[in-house]
């Protein structure tokens, strides 16, 4: 499904700001995998996944995408096979228009042409849509007038909606209360098991990233330090990855010691 | 001469329609305007001195917009140019074609057949003034009706998306960049028309003709905001024709009773530009109030997360 290849991704090469933000990142997901990444701030989370989606070019390497280079193909190229939710969730809808033109332009993927979608038809569907996130009476109102948490769920259905293949998932929970975290995050796991999506998935929450998926990445100063998946993942807890954890950055620590030594 | 006043803000109406598309939907601050008003103005008068007549001179005036509409927005995309610098240049070099167009600075058109000889004549049972007017709605009505259907129609929706938040038309897998191609094609097409329309009705048509245009069209549409708010596409339009008509009233009224306040037709520009300002800062404070509302209930939300989040790793 999606492949990196040795992908470094260096910020502003040659200047005092240059930033190593990716470092040789190799990495397979296959389809259907549910994939938790943690990592603390600064680690290089969101950069990879603006690399996947193609918001920023790689430095070097390749991204391979259903066995199709892709590694310079623009953003809204990848965009028919990568849906993405932000963090932030004035991100994922245009706040100046009613939530039903916001759903009618995600019903589905590329440029489109000079028909009318909108129908009564559609309305009534995108109701029956909007019915579990309780927005169901709200079809004419601008997206600027709901809430963090309406507007993220809106983006999660937008998202799924126009069929991607695999979902990018930026902490997308992490501005919202804990009540509307934990509606979105069961909405986004029922559509996951529902569409058969290939997630990737960056959490803060260790519990949550052992509990849920088939598989755990963490990451550190750029690189994937840890990767588990199937019945080894469900043997761990959050102790046991805390230690993984220090034990590899005391290991890491050692050869630093061991290369100024020389 | 009420009529009069119509017929004039009726036609500005058409260019701030178009400012409308660029400004209000896609959120891009376009200075074409100047240029390609005069341009669409220049392209008509040559066309019906050539002969070619009223309707293709009109199709004409509006391509010609168009064209300078989507040289912007390339500009802007291709070379990634920020969007008012290249609204700028275009605009500047416009003055040099216009000239070329003309070839001269002005083009008078005294007695050819034109949209306000041949509309009144169409119309001979009203009187010349009214029968303008009439046909000038209708040109009206059928520009809004344009624009109206466009943004109903899933790439106009599109392009209004992008204007709201450009990672979503990228998210649906579109090219952003076409889409400002077609949106500042579009508006500065509308632009060039009213120019075309312009010429007509004054009988001339000269390079200087779109001087300031974008900021009385700006005035015209912060005027009309002021009248009702809406987020259906038929109003905001119908909010625009009337801000502009209103604007051109009050310009009007300034011409004929600004002497008894000492208000010269030379201190327009400067008021135009005061009330855009003065609309921006009303406009700036009502949604910081909206905004610190907002912020304040997102302090309560931090708070209650804090007293009841409990995430492994915090
Ligand atoms: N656009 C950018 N320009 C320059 N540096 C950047 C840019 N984006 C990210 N970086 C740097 O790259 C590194 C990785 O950042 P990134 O945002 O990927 O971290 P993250 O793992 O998502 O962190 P967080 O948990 O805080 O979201 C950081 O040091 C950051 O400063
Ligand atoms: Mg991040």
């Amino acid at each position: 499904m999606l492949t990196l290849e040795h992908v470094t991704k260096v910020f502003y090469p040659g200047t005092v700001n240059e930033k190593l933000a990716l470092e040789d990142i190799s990495l397979t997901v296959e389809q259907g995998e549910v994939v938790c990444v943690i990592g603390s701030n600064g680690s290089g989370k969101s950069t990879l996944f603006n690399l996947i989606s193609g918001t920023y070019p790689v430095t070097s390497g390749r991204i391979i995408l259903d066995s199709k280079d892709v590694t310079h193909q623009p953003e809204y190229k990848r965009a028919f096979t990568i849906g993405r939710i932000f963090q932030d969730p004035t991100k994922g809808t245009a706040a100046n228009m009613s939530v039903e033109d916001n759903l009618i332009t995600a019903s589905r993927k590329g440029m489109r042409g000079l028909g009318i979608s909108l129908n009564d038809k559609k309305r009534a569907y995108f109701r029956e849509l909007l019915g579990p996130i309780g927005l169901s009476d709200r079809l004419s109102d601008n997206v600027g007038l709901l809430s963090g948490g309406q507007r993220q769920a809106l983006t999660l259905l937008m998202t799924v909606l126009s069929n991607p293949s695999m979902i990018l998932l930026d902490e997308h929970t992490a501005a919202l209360d804990p009540g509307n975290a934990a509606t979105v995050m069961n909405l986004t796991q029922k559509y996951i098991e529902k569409y058969s999506l290939t997630a990737v998935m960056v959490t803060h929450n260790m519990q949550f990233a052992i509990d849920y998926g088939n598989r755990l990445i963490m990451m550190d100063e750029g690189q994937i330090i840890f990767d588990v998946s199937g019945a080894e993942k469900k043997k761990l807890t959050v102790e046991r990855l805390v230690q993984i954890f220090k034990e590899i950055k005391k290991k890491e620590f050692a050869t630093d010691r061991g290369l100024l030594a020389i | 001469m009420i009529e009069g006043i119509f017929v004039d803000g009726l036609i500005f109406s058409i260019m701030a329609l178009g400012i409308f598309i660029s400004y209000k939907i896609m959120d891009l601050a376009d200075l074409t305007c100047d240029g390609s008003f005069a341009t669409g103005a220049a392209v008509a008068a040559v066309c019906i001195k050539s002969g070619l007549g009223i309707t293709l001179a009109l199709i004409l005036g509006f391509a010609a917009g168009a064209l300078s509409g989507m040289a912007t927005a390339l500009i802007h995309c291709r070379l990634r140019i920020p969007g008012l610098l290249a609204g700028i240049l275009v605009m500047t070099m416009l003055y040099s074609v216009n000239l070329r167009i003309l070839g001269g600075a002005n083009v008078p058109l005294l007695g050819v057949k034109k949209f306000y000889t041949e509309v009144p004549r169409i119309l001979g049972f009203l009187p010349s003034e009214w029968a303008s007017l009439a046909g000038t709605i209708a040109i009206v009505l059928l520009m809004k009706g344009l624009v109206d259907l466009f943004f109903r129609t899933d790439l106009g929706l599109s392009v209004g998306a992008m204007g709201g938040n450009e990672q979503v038309v990228i998210s649906q897998g579109m090219n952003p960049e076409t889409l400002k191609v077609i949106g500042l094609g579009f508006s500065n097409g509308l632009i060039g028309f009213s120019g075309a329309l312009l010429a007509q009705y004054q009988g001339f048509a000269d390079a200087n003709l779109g001087t300031g245009m974008v900021v009385q069209g700006l005035a015209a549409i912060m005027i009309g905001d002021f009248l009702f708010s809406t987020n259906r596409i038929s109003l905001l339009t119908l909010r625009v024709i009337l801000g502009s008509i209103i604007y051109k009233a009050l310009m009007y009224g300034g011409r004929k009773y600004g002497y008894l306040v000492g208000i010269t037709p030379n201190d327009f520009k400067l008021l135009t530009g005061l009330l855009v300002i003065l609309s921006l800062a009303v406009a700036k404070a009502r949604s910081g109030a909206s905004d610190r509302g907002a912020r304040r209930k997102a302090m309560d939300k931090v708070a209650a997360k804090a007293n009841g989040g409990c995430n492994a790793d915090a």
